[in-house]
Parts: C-alpha cells; structure tokens; sequence
C-alpha cells in the first residue's frame, strides 16, 4: 500500500503492519519461525544490541511475524507501540515487572478475571507488591487506596463476569493526580467496542485468546503503551528515568520522549523474564484480527437478542448485561461503549445448584469450557470454575453468585441459540 | 529571545574534545527523540552527538523562536556554550532551515550540512496555521497523516512493534503540552512559513551538503527542494523510499546516508 490516507478501523485491522513480502511477494504475513536473524556485519550486531538500530535478533525480543501483530494490534488501539506476550497473563506481569518491585502498590478493581485476581492478591504480594482492591464504580475508594508507594491503578474494561463498565475518564483522572498510569484490560471489548486511551487510559492489554484471536485456537497476549503517561512528571518511576545498569547505562527516559516504558518492558521484561509469543500464533492471532469488525458485529447483534430473551424468561432471575436499564452500569455503558458493552456476560436462573447443572448439562449448541470470545458460543459456571480461588466475599464483590452462569455469545444463528437456551432452561425447570 | 537552558541527548556517551561533533536539529513539535537510532549510532561511532530540544520546547528552557532566525542564534549560542569551534549541523523540516541559516550565517562553523526532508519556501497553509491554535489535535493528526507514508514500517525507534503514526501523534501531543506558556505548534509553523532567506543562505554555505528526501513525502515533496539543491555548491541528495517522518520510516536509509556522507 502505497501512501499513508488515514485509514479506518476495518483497514487497519487487515494491513496495519503488513505490506507484501519483498522477497516472495506472498500477500499473507509470512510466520518467521526462526529463533535468529543473521546480522549483515559485526558493526551492525553490535549496533543491535545497544540500540543504535532497530531490527531483529533473536525471537525471545523481537520476530518480523510477531512485530506485525504488534503494529497491528498498536495501530487499532492507537497506541505506539505493543509487545505480544505468551498469553494474557503474561502481558500483566510484564506490565506490572516494568513499573515495579517489592515495595510498591497498585490499586485495582475487584471486577476482574480470575487469574488476575489471584496474580495481585496471591502470587504478587509473595514478591512483596500489595494490591488494594476496590469496587470499580466507587470512585471515591479509587482515591482514597492511594498509598505513597502507589504505581498503578488496574482496571478491566468490563469487569467478568459481571460487566460492571470501568469508568475510565474518572478512574484515570484520579491516577493521573496521584501520578500513576491506568492499566486496562481490554479483553472482552477489544478496540472495536472501546479505545482506552481515547478516554484516558495509560497502558491497555488483552488476552489475545479471545476476541483478537477469536476462535479458540491459541493463547497469546498484547501489551501496548498509549505513549501519553509522562514518566519524568510523575516521578515515581526511577526504573524508567534513571540509568539501568541493566542495559547499558540507558535512560529509557531520555532515549524516548513517550516510549520508555515500551523500551523497557522489551529490553528488560522479555529479556529476562521470557514471556515471548510464538511467531506461529502471532499469526493465528492476525488470521482472527483480519475479521475482528465483522465478528464483533455480530457478536453484539446476537447478544442483542439472547439478553432480550433470557430478559423475558420466568425461571431467570437476573440478567447483568449493561444493554439492559437494570444493569447499574447501563448508562455508563451507553456513554462509553456505543457499540455494546460486549458479548460475555452472567445471569442467574431461578432455582438451585441443582437446576444450574440440569441447565448446562442440556445446552447443545453452546460449549462446556473455561474460555470466552470464540467464534462458537460458550457456557461456564464460574463459582466451581474460572473464580474457584475466591472466597465467598470475593465473589460477591465481583458480582457473581452461587448460581450465576456465564455466556460468551458466538456468531450461530441467534434463532439456534435462542433455541438451545430455551430448551436447556426447560430442563432446568424439570429438574426442580 | 531568551535561550535559557537548552537539552541536548548525546547518545548515552560522555563529551570529547578530541573528536568532531555533530548538532540535530528537530522539526515542528519535534524534539531530540526522533533521531534516538542515527544520534545513537554515530554517537558510539567516533563523533560528539548533540542532539537538542529547540528551546521552549520539552526538556530545554527559554522562549521558543519564533523565526529560523531566532533559532539559528540558539545553535550557534549552544556550539559556544560546548566549547565547539565548528560542527556538523543535520536539520529536519524546520530544523533543515534552522540549519541551513546557521551554516551561511557562521560559515566557519559548519563541517558538513545534512537537510532531511528539507523545501523552500517551506509554505505552511493558513488553514493549517489557523488550526494550530484554535484545534490543535486535529492539526496533529493532519500533519501526522501527510508525514507518513505506509502502513507497515520496519522496525523503528522504540524497535520492532513500533507504530510510528501513535508515536509520532503522542510525541507531538506531548511537545505541544509541554510548553504552557506559548503555542510551539504554531510559532513552529509560522517561523518555516515566514522564512524567506533560504537561497540566499543556500549561496553563502561553504561547507558539503547533503539533502535526504523521501521520494513519498507529502509535506516537503522532493521537487521542493530543487531550488536550494541547485544553489548548493557541494550538493548531495539522497532519495529514500518514505514519507516526511524519514527517520522513523527509513531509519537504516538515513544512517547510511549520514555515515558515507560524515565518512563514519
């Protein structure tokens, strides 16, 4: 493509990154499996390494199929620049390695996956990182968690399962004063329902596994910098602003005036800590992106239609989708998510444990598994599953309960999906 | 003007009288890190690097200037404060005039004069000016828009996965942020509209120089430059497959160019 026109969404999404290939002219993004790139002389690999140039050296930092990815996903969000990551969880901790060690504080949503929960609240403060959580909506509580050692507030998008809508330009408002960057995760919305840092968020991340990819055929994750948190200012990020004698002397700072952080979490985080992507899913993750607006579409479109029913039906009892007034985060939603507030979501069925079971050992269309943002649609549990850690206190404070069940709505005919729920919620209804 | 305290990156290497050095000089809402990769290397390379933030701009104190005149007054009051008798100058857009007026005003100073993505005149359209001020965002992403030129660069500045068109905006947004007092955006703009010197000083330059073009620049398109190449006495030009942002776009062309010109 020849001259840069200010191109949209669904253009970017299919050739952000990636231009013919010079050498063989095939149009689909080559996969690069090569660990190593031979260097052109020992003036130039020198020069490489100390990032006098730019370009490739060995896959665990930087892979040309894997560079796309990044570009790719960094052009949809409007970022910078990314860094792919082995999986989601992967681009988390990079974020968090990046900004901090032993001694520092984030403040973070209780509305969160999981595996995050359990990386902040367990596994992070053993490595001496203490986490505040607060609910997402109290914005009040976002300040007042603010400690002196604070570097980071963490949010999702949407919390999961219960869709509580981070309200970014208030949350990142409260960061910025306090000096800290925004981390979103922007999982279940993607950059087609919502772009972050349009509202104020500092550093975004997905767990690529779900609707970048879209098809549950790989793990893998994106961390992309938003290059608009000003480190210097801040003052809390001497990792950032003061020579690393970890790499030469640099000054990430100094050396980029709005991509430091970037420099760094490349440099150092997969360096050392390893949590590079393979270049073979970099591009399963790009085979998804070249459809994402159009899956997405229709991602909502159905979504529309199951709330609508499962809305209407005497043995549900709550269904926590934004579309509907009910939702606490509906108006939020309508300001911040125009397009939908995303296609995963809980409800509650009338009844027992008992009935639940009934319930999902009848679905037939939808799949029985611990995953979301599959082309196919997607049925869990997540009290006995994807939040199992969790206390009971826990739980309700994520907004899920012993009953609630977990959608993630794929592109079927909504007519069959409708169908299979109705006829799972029948025997639901039998099994009382 | 009031130069104030002016920034200079040196490429992570400390200052050596015995070698030569060389001065970059940023464009409008530019400042030194869009040369990080060619200051780096030839920093690491046998020669002195100042890169600057012009001042009033990011890390550098002092009023902006407001002409190329102005501007070119801060380079030499910069080479004076180093202690450096004479050096070579590499400008790009406003930062190329700012050079080019340096070079012919102080003849004596100049080794050798590099101008990347260079025209004259170096009109900007009133429309454009106007939207500097009144809706600067939207001017960003303008300017941004005919300042690159494809959709898949090669590794870049902050390496592999860098998307240079979010660089360049956020480093523009926060050039422009960090000057409260005074529209850099615009003063910028409106010192490469007003100069009218640029063949005249093209005459009067003793030293090689070097153009460095990009065969797709939409800002200052290669023909905009013949006026000064054909008053050049000791003109090279290299012409590079990229848009206005040469550096970010065509990093290793860029080096080369400034390696075989410098002898590095």
């Amino acid at each position: 493509m020849s001259g840069y026109a200010d191109p949209g969404f669904d253009t970017l999404a299919l050739h952000a990154g990636a231009a013919p290939d010079p050498s063989t002219g095939a149009r689909a993004v080559p996969i690069h499996l090569s660990t190593s790139f031979v260097f052109e002389s020992s003036d130039q690999a020198a020069a490489l390494f100390n990032l006098e140039r730019a370009g490739h050296v060995y896959s665990r930092i930087s892979n040309p199929t894997t560079a796309v990815l990044e570009q790719r996903v960094a052009a949809l969000e409007g970022g910078i620049g990314a860094i792919a990551t082995a999986s989601g969880q992967a681009a988390l901790h990079l974020a968090v390695a990046t900004l901090m060690g032993a001694g520092s504080h984030i403040v973070a949503s209780t509305a969160l996956y999981g595996g995050s929960q359990n990386l902040l609240h367990y596994t992070l403060r053993r490595f001496g990182i203490e986490t505040t959580f607060v609910k997402p909506g109290d914005i009040d509580a976002w300040r007042a968690a603010v400690r002196p050692n604070t570097k980071l507030f963490f949010g999702e998008t949407v919390g999961n399962p219960g869709l509580d809508v981070l309200d970014i330009p208030a949350v990142s408002q409260i960061a910025h004063e306090a000096g800290v960057p925004l981390l979103v995760d922007s999982t279940l919305t993607s950059p087609w329902l919502i772009k972050p840092f349009d509202h104020g968020a500092d550093l975004v991340y997905h767990s690529a596994t779900k609707f970048l990819s879209g098809h549950g055929t790989v793990i893998g994750g994106v961390l992309v910098d938003g290059g608009s948190f000003d480190w210097e200012k801040s003052g809390k990020f001497t990792e950032l602003t003061q020579a690393y004698e970890g790499f030469h002397n640099m000054v990430f700072s100094e050396e980029s005036t709005v991509g430091a952080f970037l420099l760094r979490a490349r440099r150092e985080g997969l360096r050392d800590f390893g949590a590079c992507l393979s270049p073979h899913s970099a591009w399963l993750i790009l085979q998804g992106i070249e459809t994402l607006p159009l899956r997405m579409a229709r991602h909502m479109e159905n979504t529309a239609k199951v709330v609508e029913f499962l809305a209407a039906h005497p043995l549900v009892s709550r269904v926590g989708h934004p579309l509907l007034e009910s939702h606490p985060s509906h108006a939020l939603a309508q300001k911040l998510l125009p397009r939908g507030a995303g296609s995963v979501f809980s409800f509650d069925i009338a009844g027992n444990r008992a009935q639940g079971k009934a319930f999902i050992e009848a679905l037939k269309v939808f799949s029985h598994l611990a995953n979301v943002g599959d082309a196919k649609s997607l049925v869990i549990h997540p009290a006995s599953t994807t939040h199992f850690r969790m206390s009971d206190e826990a739980l309700a404070q994520a907004g899920i309960g012993p009953g609630t069940i977990r959608l993630s709505i794929g592109l079927e005919d909504p007519a069959d999906l409708i169908d299979d729920l109705k006829k799972a919620l029948k025997a639901a209804e039998k099994a009382a | 003007m009031k130069l104030g305290h002016i920034y200079a990156y040196t490429g992570g290497k400390d200052f050596n009288p015995d070698q030569p050095t060389v001065v970059f000089i940023h464009g409008v809402l530019n400042d030194h890190s869009v040369w990080i990769l060619q200051s780096r290397y030839l920093a690491h390379h046998g020669w002195n690097v100042l890169a600057i933030d012009l001042p009033g701009h990011c890390k550098s104190g002092g009023e902006p200037p407001t002409s190329v005149e102005e501007a070119s007054a801060a380079i030499l009051a910069l080479l004076d404060a180093a202690g450096v008798q004479k050096a070579a100058l590499v400008g790009h857009s406003f930062g190329s005039l700012i050079a080019l007026e340096t070079a012919a005003r102080a003849p004596e100073r100049v080794s050798h004069l590099v101008l990347v993505g260079t025209a004259f005149p170096m009109r900007v359209s009133p429309a454009l000016l106007e939207s500097s001020v009144s809706a600067p965002n939207q001017a960003i992403d303008m300017v941004n828009t005919f300042s690159h030129s494809t959709l898949a660069p090669p590794p870049s500045a902050l390496g592999p996965g860098t998307w240079l068109y979010g660089g360049s905006r956020a480093l523009m947004r926060r050039v422009l942020a960090s000057n409260r007092k005074v529209n850099v955006f615009f003063t910028g703009f409106k010192a490469c509209d007003s100069y009218a010197g640029g063949e005249a000083a093209m005459e009067r330059v003793q030293c090689p120089t070097l153009f460095v073009l990009g065969s797709q620049d939409q800002m200052t398109p290669p023909k905009a430059a013949q006026g000064l190449v054909a008053k050049a006495r000791l003109a090279q030009v290299v012409k590079l497959p990229a848009g206005h942002s040469l550096m970010t776009e065509a990093p290793d062309g860029v080096l080369q160019a400034l390696k075989d010109f410098l002898k590095v």
